[in-house]
């Protein structure tokens, strides 16, 4: 299956409440795989084609704030219109899903693959200091695997979590293990799960639940910010994931997640088969950041190089990891392009071996 | 003295009660100017919550703008939306619960500028809500600046030569153009500037959420409505000068009452 496809499938198997969306390439599949399932006959997954992403980021707030397990998708153009929400849900503390499938940028761009909205997603993006959970798919499996873990991340931290993808995974046809079908939560299962802090209706014996960002007193907002930062915290303890390959007799590491770790795959034997041990460190968890074990690594290794589709992003939180212990060089293509494995491995040659 | 005291003890007894504050209203004192319609039109909503018995199944989405706190006030549940983006909340909620009564409670710079196009997608796709417009002719909360339904002349903070139609655009009719929509089941213009108002303004309100209760599609009421601070004025002189020169502009009563328009009148090319 098309990995925009299987997004489609897995939501509906895991017992999606909701989508959302607004068309864009590369990810229309999405919602046009759920409209073709018609899911609201079978499990009750309410499908709707919003307006815009503006309209369909605040209509997962309004489902999520009611504590339904509501997902969309969009694509870098789309997700730039949804920040102001994604500021909203992380400030309302409303679990959700979103899914990105990145094209080349800056602007209308292009709807080829790229990286380039690391930065907008891993960092913030909208307004205020918040964290999204960001997982980094690099296969049509993990794609099918990411929406469950991002919806059980979601809610077990109630931050919206969303998988970073792009042109090329999503456009991509490989074989998947479905999960089977499972229910959908009641509301008495997601208030066990969550808590009874979603608008269900107020009974006469609790006190009203209020979903809000909003805070006049600055003492108490800052309060609320360091909840979110203690929240935040606990993530990057708890909940890194990362994927070694080749590390331990290396010495030199590709850093790279997402389409371009694939990438760095075949370069690793290509460098390998030119006598250079070469191994790849590829983040799955880009917020949380596997900082300890990039950190841990340039004990032993010579040098890293982080392989981006972009002008040098993920690079800055390499370099922060390293701590200056080791050289870390950058290499990307841009606007869509995608590189080639062998030149890569002259970029290692050249930016890193070499130098 | 005494005597009249114990003349009152006489009258004010639970059996003799007409009126009185509707246990959905929470304590909370309001943070509105005198004048604002705002606290008026949040006691009619919640007598009607509480007429209905529905406090249970209603959920409130607020608005940004100065009924920002509506939350505080009307004991429900609630979420409160990003400026405009109201209509967009209550659709989910709506849809992921359809057996809720869903409001929106909007002004004008709200409902009729940032959020104009969720404003009008939700009427048009018929979203089972009852939609709650306070045209105030301004934006009150951020201090008196233009808003898409200041009127001609008007001087904000924003206009302060008066809003110039060649400058500024035409006032918008925005529940005009809502009517149109098929998804409105019922749109109406009320106004709560007298006892008599307030009274018809609670029978309109009432109506929607019945409707609402019957999913009927979307029910959208605007109460045209004061701006004391925001148009420097005493109550008083801010009633009057609604009177005189917005009701005209923006006339009261009802725009369209009825059903949304069924799926077997409109052309279907599908098979
Ligand atoms: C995205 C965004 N832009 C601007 C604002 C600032 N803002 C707050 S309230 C408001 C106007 C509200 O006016 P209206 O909806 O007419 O309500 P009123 O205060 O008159 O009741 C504006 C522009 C905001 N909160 N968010």
């Amino acid at each position: 299956m098309k990995g925009n496809e299987v997004i489609a499938e897995a939501a509906i198997r895991c017992g999606c409440d909701g989508y959302f969306g607004y068309p864009i390439t590369p990810q229309s599949e999405v919602m046009e795989t759920l409209m073709n399932s018609r899911p609201w006959e079978t499990t009750g997954m309410v499908v709707l084609q919003a307006e815009s992403e503006t309209a369909s980021i605040n209509m997962l707030y309004g489902g999520a704030g009611s504590g339904k397990k509501v997902m969309t998708s969009s694509s870098s153009p789309g997700i730039s219109l949804m920040t102001e929400g994604l500021s909203y849900l992380a400030g309302a503390e409303l679990p959700c899903l979103i899914l990105n499938v990145q094209r080349g940028g800056p602007g209308l761009g292009t709807i080829q693959p790229s990286q380039a909205d690391y930065f907008q997603c891993v960092k913030g993006g909208g307004h205020g200091d918040y964290k999204l959970i960001v997982l980094a798919p690099s296969s049509v499996q993990e794609m099918h695997d990411f929406v469950e873990l991002g919806f059980e991340l979601a809610f077990k931290y109630r931050n919206p979590a969303l998988i970073l993808s792009d042109g090329a995974i999503g456009q991509m046809m490989e074989k998947v293990n479905l999960a089977p079908q499972k229910p959908r939560w009641t509301d008495e299962e997601i208030q066990e799960i969550s808590g009874s802090w979603a608008t269900t209706g107020k009974s006469k014996d609790r006190k009203q639940n209020i979903v809000t960002s909003l805070e006049l007193d600055s003492e108490q907002m800052e309060q609320n910010n360091l909840k979110f930062q203690a929240k935040y915290k606990e993530i990057q303890e708890n909940e890194v994931r990362y994927e070694e390959i080749d590390c331990e007799d290396a010495d030199y590491i590709f850093v790279a997640f997402g389409s371009s770790a694939r990438i760095c795959q075949k370069s690793m034997q290509i460098a390998r088969d030119k006598g250079y041990k070469v191994g790849l460190l590829r983040p799955i968890t880009l917020f949380p950041f596997p900082t300890k074990q990039i950190a841990a690594l340039a004990d032993k290794v010579k040098g890293f190089l982080t392989v981006e589709l972009n002008a040098g992003q993920m690079v800055e939180d390499v370099r922060l990891a390293v701590n200056g212990k080791k050289p870390v060089e950058h290499f990307g293509r841009m606007g869509g392009i995608i590189p080639s494995p062998s030149e890569v491995v002259t970029a290692l040659e050249q930016k890193v071996i070499g130098g | 003295m005494t005597e009249i005291t114990e003349a009152l003890k006489n009258i004010i007894r639970p059996e003799n009660v007409v009126s009185q504050k509707s246990s959905v209203l929470t304590n909370e004192t309001m943070h509105y100017c005198p004048g604002c319609s705002h606290g008026v039109i949040h006691k009619i909503i919640a007598e009607i919550i509480d007429e209905m018995g529905i406090q249970e199944d209603t959920i409130g989405v607020a608005p940004v703008g100065c009924s920002v706190f509506a939350y505080n006030y009307i004991d429900i549940d609630w979420q409160e939306a990003a400026h405009g983006r109201a209509p967009a909340l209550g659709t989910a909620i709506n849809r992921l619960n359809p057996e809720k009564i869903v409001f929106t409670y909007q002004g004008d710079g709200d409902l009729a500028a940032i959020g104009t196009a969720e404003t009008l997608h939700a009427v048009n796709r018929g979203e089972n809500m009852v939609m709650v417009f306070v045209n105030n002719g301004i934006y009150g909360m951020t201090g008196g600046q233009m808003a898409p339904t200041t009127m001609q002349g008007q001087v904000t903070a924003t206009t302060p030569y008066g809003r110039n139609i060649d400058l500024h655009g035409y006032p918008l009719r925005i529940t005009e153009m809502l009517a149109q929509l098929p998804g409105a089941c019922y749109v109406t213009r009320q106004s709560v500037e007298t006892p008599a108002a307030v009274r018809k303004t609670k029978k309109a309100l009432r109506k929607a959420f019945e409707n609402t209760k019957n999913k009927q599609g979307t029910s959208f009421v605007e109460v045209v409505s004061t701006c004391s601070s925001g148009w420097k004025m005493t109550p008083e002189a801010s009633n009057n000068w609604m009177r005189d020169n917005m009701f005209p502009f923006y006339p009261l009563g009802v725009l369209k009452d009825g059903e949304k328009v069924k799926p077997e009148d409109l052309p279907n090319v599908g098979k």
